[in-house]
């Protein structure tokens, strides 16, 4: 136990005091809707301690989908249908216009909010109300872009969701400080769930996003640990000789796939939570790692340099039968399947850069999504319009997100350290 | 692709004449654990010498002198050839070693490519060390393996020269 420390497991709610990680979009569609989302304020006057009109349309612009109107171009802030004069909105080419206001009672704050069509000149949402305290009003505001983005894309928005991710701060005395962090979804509220000084790392959510698993080295060797993150509260799940790592979480959240050389040789094993009961799922002699369930949890695709360079295997858990994936390029690895299951992330080696690829099932079709280098941990957002890598950005570890098309991407730098391993929530509901 | 049949051609003859030599000396082994080495360092491996006397001066001198870090190539966790004449020196020395010696050997992987699989990789370099030095007459209960995988560079960058320093395994005494 040289050098460990935990500083804290707990839940510690000092977003001043940890590094915010902030965008910087490098790249967009070519024919974004246009949309204007009009100032959300009280109708009292009081100011906002949060901005949820600035929250909603960063969120829309970052989807690439959308290019909001300038407040400052605005000809009018109207707060309801009928202040909403479409003549002001058609002048400025706007496709749409989001209008709202807010009530605060007793520090619970009402923001009630509906969107028109300009165009049509109708009103497409009706009037909704969402409630919440003080320090929810950025929850509320993700949550509004959500209803925006899924009544205009026809697909459920993911802005009110959350990442975590491994942050890494490296001293001049040669040590480290590796810090287990979750964040919403666009990086604010960064909140600390683990500190350590040594290695913390595949970090992974539960599927009901109550729970996340990784692996830390703070008994100076690799273990898996399960931390519920309410309560702070976590679990050693295995202490085993050689590796322990790369968890991963069935479908019904009641088995971790791991991977663990035990017996002499990376293997993929399958830990019943309740019970701790143990299945061996591979066998071979060369590297078997990196599991992730298939949807519908009869399989686990995994890593594998078994045919010499690594490729991307499925394995049957009942049969144990094992079906190659990947064929092109000498080295995919960390496969992760999109929400849908017709397609597969990972990470692709070619011509010297490690990219984040896509390959169709059916099809064996790839895409390159990514054209950086030292592209690694895709993860994709639960509606599965992007996902979110990381990458090297100016000599930095940092995280960046590309929608699945490749036609949108922005990176979340952190102003701290190296951040790493990004790891996109569940849905919370 | 030619080119890198060749490639692989000539790196096979290297692995299979490293582990000819191993096979040689573990033959002698079994005859005389003490004479072994030293036949072995004269069977035409030249890098030896040096460490060697330094060795027999101090064994309080020779923790320092020895090299402690065995480097790799990519995606390999086979060791060079080069790596020979080093290892040799740290089995002649574990095998001399008071009962309570207990060594770490910590395999490492350069930042590319996919973390989980460079855990394993890092562990797969480590245990070929560690395989060597069983077969060289220690002990495997004073040996232990863990990998780190990318996550501790001895360098850091992402050049050539940093991902050469970085796949290594670090013998830990």
């Amino acid at each position: 136990m040289k050098h460990v420390f935990i500083l804290s497991a707990l839940l510690i709610m000092s977003a001043t005091a940890l590094a915010q990680l902030t965008i910087e979009i490098t790249q967009g569609v070519d024919d974004p809707t246009k949309i204007a989302v009009v100032p959300i304020e009280r109708a009292d006057g009081v100011s906002m301690p949060e901005d949820i009109s600035a929250i909603i349309t960063a969120n829309l612009e970052r989807s690439g989908l959308f290019e909001a109107i300038p407040r400052g171009n605005m000809l009018a802030f109207p707060r309801s249908e009928t202040e909403v004069h479409f003549r002001d909105w058609r002048v400025l080419g706007s496709e749409y216009v989001l209008v709202g206001e807010v009530t605060e009672d007793a520090g619970i704050y009402r923001v009630a909010y509906e969107l028109f069509d300009v165009l049509g000149e109708r009103r497409i949402m009706r009037r909704q109300v969402v409630e919440g305290s003080e320090g929810q009003l950025r929850t509320i505001a993700h949550n509004i872009s959500d209803r925006v983005y899924e009544t205009l894309t026809g697909i459920r928005g993911a802005f009110d969701t959350q990442i975590i991710y491994v942050e890494v701060e490296r001293h001049d005395d040669g040590t480290d400080t590796f810090r287990l962090m979750r964040a919403d979804a666009d990086g604010a509220r960064p909140v600390l769930l683990l500190e350590s000084s040594e290695p913390i790392l595949s970090p992974v959510w539960s599927p009901d996003g109550r729970q996340v698993a990784y692996v830390s080295f703070e008994t100076t060797r690799p273990a898996v640990f399960v931390q519920n993150l309410a309560t702070g509260e976590r679990e050693q799940v295995t202490d085993f000789l050689g590796l322990n790592g790369s968890p991963a979480w069935s479908p019904d959240g009641r088995h971790l796939a791991v991977v663990l050389s035990k017996d002499g040789n990376p293997e993929i094993y399958t830990l019943e939570l309740a019970t701790k009961r143990m299945t061996r799922v591979t066998n071979h002699f060369a590297i078997d790692t990196e599991p992730s369930w298939t949807h519908d949890g009869k399989g686990i695709i995994f890593t594998s340099n078994r045919g010499g360079r690594p490729q991307v295997y499925r394995v049957d858990l009942a049969s144990k039968r094992v079906e190659r994936l990947t064929f092109q390029g000498n080295y995919n690895a960390r496969g992760r399947l999109t929400p849908d299951g017709e397609s597969m992330v990972m990470v692709h080696h070619r011509d010297g850069t490690f990219n984040i690829a896509v390959q169709e099932l059916d099809t064996g079709t790839l895409r390159l999504l990514t054209e950086t280098h030292l592209d690694e941990s895709p993860s994709v957002a639960p509606n599965g319009a992007m996902l979110i890598y990381s990458t090297r950005y100016r000599g930095r570890g940092v995280l960046a997100v590309v929608s699945l098309d490749a036609g949108t991407r922005y990176y979340l730098p952190s102003e701290r350290g190296e951040v790493r391993e990004p790891a996109w929530s569940p849905f919370f509901d | 692709m030619t080119n890198n049949l060749f490639k692989q051609g000539l790196f096979l003859t290297f692995i299979l004449a490293f582990l000819a030599g191993c096979t040689s000396t573990d033959t002698m082994d079994e005859m005389d654990d003490g004479a072994a080495a030293d036949r072995a360092d004269e069977r035409g491996v030249t890098t030896g010498t040096a460490d060697r006397d330094r060795l027999r001066t101090s064994e309080d001198d020779a923790d320092a002198a020895l090299d402690t870090v065995i480097y790799f190539g990519f995606d390999q966790a086979t060791l060079q050839p080069e790596s020979r004449a080093l290892l040799l020196a740290h089995a002649e020395r574990l095998r001399n070693a008071t009962n309570n010696v207990r060594v770490r050997l910590e395999g490492h992987t350069d930042e590319r490519g996919s973390r989980e699989y460079n855990m394993a990789l890092g562990e797969r370099r480590a245990n070929s060390v560690r395989d060597f030095l069983v077969l060289q007459g220690v002990s495997r209960d004073i040996l232990e393996v863990i990998s780190y995988g990318e996550e501790r560079p001895a360098v850091r960058g992402s050049s050539d020269s940093a991902w050469a320093q970085n796949r290594r395994v670090e013998i830990k005494y």
